[in-house]
Order: structure tokens, then sequence, then C-alpha cells
């Protein structure tokens, strides 16, 4: 869902883009570790710890065989990414290792992990070994050993339970009523409990059309915001469909996109109107940011050969 | 052809306005197209009834580009400046068993108040109808039927169902679906089919393709529970 952590998490790592890693909601998983491994936590603060210490996120952490990572209540945003060197070995489906829940398949045989299950990871790359090498460095084996350096502020996210998102006006935001597009972008919207990894169900506001319509169905995005007849929008996230026929009224900046998905229900968010362009450019430099710190690791990585 | 953007990761390609089949086979020689010369950045494209839409990734459309929409639909604009729908492929025909009504079809009734009609009548047309996949999508395997009768035609239900059951045939405004997983959906429900509408341990996981035929029968419940167990 946040897509932005788990790269993050995986640069941090030293794994390529679209590594399978951990998604913890609201809830985490209790880990223990059979093997020594290069490990980074990111996304929502879940209030981690290994071994009863509380962990820092946002950096590479040697955990040591035997030890075990846990996690409280969240203290910022929802979801928690464990990110861990080589990646948990599953099967490349459609291009990718994620877990598509509502169809079951993909990821660890088609389901959320549960507890006995037995994770594997993929043989970690050299740049892996090498941040392993530099984190442990000093310290003795059966320690935690956490890196002197973290993603940098930009990369990670404020996330907050009432942010402001900015949003491009979709295609049929013009059939909205008057008073409904005036507050599209200044009413306070709450998310629905009926919310879920295909969509966010946004309450407390109504969005009436001047006249109702039926639409053809089309292609749509991850952060397309729908309007069904009931006049409650709803963004389609991670796990969306990839046509729809309500009428789209906007859809979420990408690189906000992050912001709603740590948001849980019963959080409040208001939306700012963007363009293409300046949503594209924010993209880009977040983009740079991330290529940035791939290229930082990378180097103290050959620095130290 | 008309582009736009659909936010800032997509492109969406207006072919036209109407579920028809000129506009169809438009849709599918864009879709041929694009699939033998993806521009620069090209990371899917979902063809519907009378639009494409592609998603890309802005950072690889062009280093030098101030700005990445407007690169990417020159580009595209490049690719499909000669397009040609002469050349598609002749299509299959499939036949999809469906149990109508009660608890299989929950909204068949409504249906058919709204059309003065009653629940057999629903079966009846729905029964006749030559239907086209004019796409796929929505999710795994879910194709999009045209050739809909007007007289069962019915707007989609006013709050979507949080969970449709798998196999469900439902009916959307004009248009006339399977359900092939269980999903959320606005589609009023006239029956349900023992088929498995998308398996992922198939060769090719989805029954239907775009550019298919399809044919429903109806079969009774017993013949349902047979035909699922």
């Amino acid at each position: 869902m946040d897509r932005s952590a788990l790269r993050v998490g995986n640069a941090l790592v030293g794994n390529e883009d679209g590594a399978a890693a951990l998604e913890a909601t609201l809830v985490g998983p209790a880990i223990a570790f059979d093997d020594p491994t290069l490990i980074a936590i990111t996304g929502g603060d879940l209030d981690a710890t290994i071994d009863g210490q509380p962990t820092p996120m946002w950096r590479a952490i040697c955990v040591p065989r035997g030890a075990t990572l846990r996690f409280g209540r969240p203290k910022a945003g929802c979801r928690a990414y464990v990110a861990l060197a080589g990646g948990i070995d599953v099967p490349l489906i459609f291009g990718s290792r994620s877990t598509y829940l509502r169809a079951h398949f993909g990821g660890h045989e088609g389901r959320p992990v549960r507890v006995g299950d037995v994770l594997r990871t993929q043989e970690p790359g050299p740049i892996a070994r090498q941040i392993a090498a530099l984190v442990r460095n000093g310290h003795d084996d059966g320690a935690v050993a956490v890196a002197s350096w973290s993603a940098g502020h930009t990369l990670r996210m404020r996330y907050s339970s009432d942010p402001v998102v900015r949003l491009i006006a979709g295609a049929h935001a013009e059939l909205l009523a008057a008073p409904s597009r005036t507050k599209l972008f200044s009413a306070s919207f709450t998310v629905s409990s009926s919310s879920d990894r295909m969509g966010y169900r946004l309450e407390g506001v109504e969005l009436p059309l001047r006249n109702p319509v039926e639409l053809l169905s089309e292609g749509v995005a991850f952060g397309t915001m729908q309007l069904p007849p009931d006049g409650m929008p709803i963004i389609l996230m991670a796990d969306r469909q990839t046509t729809g026929g309500y009428p789209r009224i906007g859809e979420v900046a990408s690189v906000d996109l992050p912001l709603v998905a740590q948001l849980k229900p019963g959080d409040r968010l208001r939306f700012r109107p963007v363009s293409v362009d300046e949503a594209q450019q924010a993209y880009l430099l977040h983009e740079q940011d991330l290529a940035q710190a791939r290229l930082a690791i990378a180097l103290r990585h050959s620095r130290t050969k | 052809m008309h582009y736009s953007a659909l936010g800032d990761h997509a492109v969406l390609i207006t072919l036209g306005d109407s579920i028809d089949e000129r506009t169809h086979r438009r849709v599918r020689a864009v879709t041929a197209r694009i699939d033998a010369d993806p521009p620069q950045g090209f990371v899917d494209r979902v063809p519907a009834f009378a639009s494409v839409v592609v998603h890309y990734e802005p950072r690889l459309v062009g280093a030098d580009d101030p700005s990445p929409h407007d690169a990417f639909v020159a580009a595209l604009q490049r690719i499909l400046s000669d397009i040609r729908d002469d050349e598609l492929p002749t299509a299959r025909v499939v036949e999809i068993p469906v149990c109508y009504g009660g608890d299989l079809g929950p909204d068949i009734e409504d249906v058919a108040r709204q059309h003065a009609i009653d629940a057999q009548a629903v079966t009846d047309i729905h029964v006749a109808g030559d239907y086209l996949v004019y796409m796929v999508g929505f999710m795994p395997g879910f194709a999009y039927l045209g050739g809909l009768s007007s007289r069962i035609a019915t707007p989609r239900r006013r709050s979507p169902r949080m969970a449709v059951p798998a196999g469900s045939v439902g009916i959307g405004g004009e248009q006339t679906g399977v359900y092939p997983l269980v999903s959320p959906g606005g589609w009023n429900l006239i029956g349900r089919t023992p088929l498995r509408i998308f398996d992922i341990t198939r060769d090719e996981p989805a029954l239907l393709a775009t550019g298919d035929r399809v044919r429903f029968y109806p079969i009774t419940r017993d013949e349902f529970h047979a035909w699922a167990e």
C-alpha cells in the first residue's frame, strides 16, 4: 500500500525494488529469526522491539540468530514494512511478488502470513552482504547492530491522522454540483470502517452530482477517486480493480498516496487541488531523493571494498 | 481520438462514447499497436469499451522533457497516427451455464419490477442474447459483455455490496457479466454460474478474452450444485 516505505526499506537492505517484504497492518507479527538477517523497518510506527529493546526505524539492522522482532500499538500511521536482505522467497506472478488476497494468489500461498509460517529469503546480493558487514562491524555476533546512517528525512513521510492530500481534478469533476465541488476541496472526510486494500470509502461529506449519470467502464489508477451514486467517494488503493464505471472526480497525486495508505478507519483527510504537472514534479523530486539514497548506499559499499 | 490525464501515472485514450462493434475494433487495434511498439516508460494498458488507459512511469518517459505527461502523449500520438482495424482475428464462442434467480440471483425480482416483467422473462431475455466480450477488467478475468437487451438493462445499485460471490451473473446499466472472484460490486445479481471464470492454476487463468462471443443457458439449482462438486 505504502510503496514509498516499501521501496525505501528495500533500498536500505540493498534489495532491488520489487523484492518481497512483509507489510504489517495495525497489529504486527512476532518474528523469530532462525539466522542472522539484515532488515529494515519502515512505514508506519508500530512500536517495534527486538528482544524487548525499542528498535529504530528507517535504518539497516543486523538481527542475530534467535532474536525476536515484535510490534506494539500503532504510534503513527498503521502499516509497517519489514524489508529483509535478499527479499522473501516467493514466486513472481504476473511480474509481481505481492499477495492478492481477494483472488488467493501471489506472495506466500496467496494468503496473509499466519502463526507458525516459516519464511525464507532469497540469497542476499553483494550490496546487501556488504551493508551487513558494515553494520555488524565492531559488534559481536550475538547482539543487535544498528546502522549509523538512516534514510533521509525527505524519504520519511510525515504520517498524520488528518493529512491534507493533493488531488488532481478528475475527468468527471465537472459533473459535480457546484456546492459539491467546493466541498471536495474544503471539507474534512472520514475514512470509513468498510475500507480495505482495494479502496478507502470516505464518509461524512456527500458530494451529489448535478444529474445522475451511467458511464461506460474504463481504466482506473492507484489513487482514483470514484463517486458512486450515494455521493460518498471511494479512493482506489493498491488492490484496486483495473477498470471502473463510477464517475472519476479526482486522482490523488502519487507522491501523497503513502499518506492515504497509512490512514486507518476513523482518521480524517482533506484535499488540496494540484495540476498534473505539479504532481509529476513533486513525484520526480521524491524519486530523485530515493535514487540518491540508493547511490549513497552503493557508494558506502564500494568505498569499503 | 482524445488524450487526457488519468492522474500523474496514466493517460486515457478515448475512442468513442458508446458500446458498439466499430468502437470495439478501434480499441483492439489501438491496443495491438501499443503492444507491438510500446512507448518509452510504458507500464501497462487497459482496453475498455470505448477507451484504452495506458499506465506509465513518469521518471522513465524521457529524462530531458519537463512534462512527462506531455512527452508520453506525444509518443502515443506518433505510434497511433495510422491505425487500421481490418486485420483482427475471428472470435471464439464460449457457452456459460447459469442458475437464475433465488438466493443465487437475489436482484432478479428487482430487475423484473423495474421493467414491469417477471423473473422468468428476465431469464428468457438474458438467455436469448448473443454477447461479445468488449473488455476484460475490473478484476482478474472479469469480462464485460455487450449485447444486453434494453428490455433488462438496469442501473447499478445505489451502494455497492461489500462481497459478491464468485460466479455471480450481474447487470450494470446496459452491461452484463460474471464475477470471477468474491469482490465488492454494484451490479444487480440475477444468477450464478458454477464455472470457474478465473483460475490461476490453469495455463490460461481467464475463461474469457476480449473479442470472444458468449452465450448463456439456464440450469436448475440441482444441476448447479452437482456442477460445483
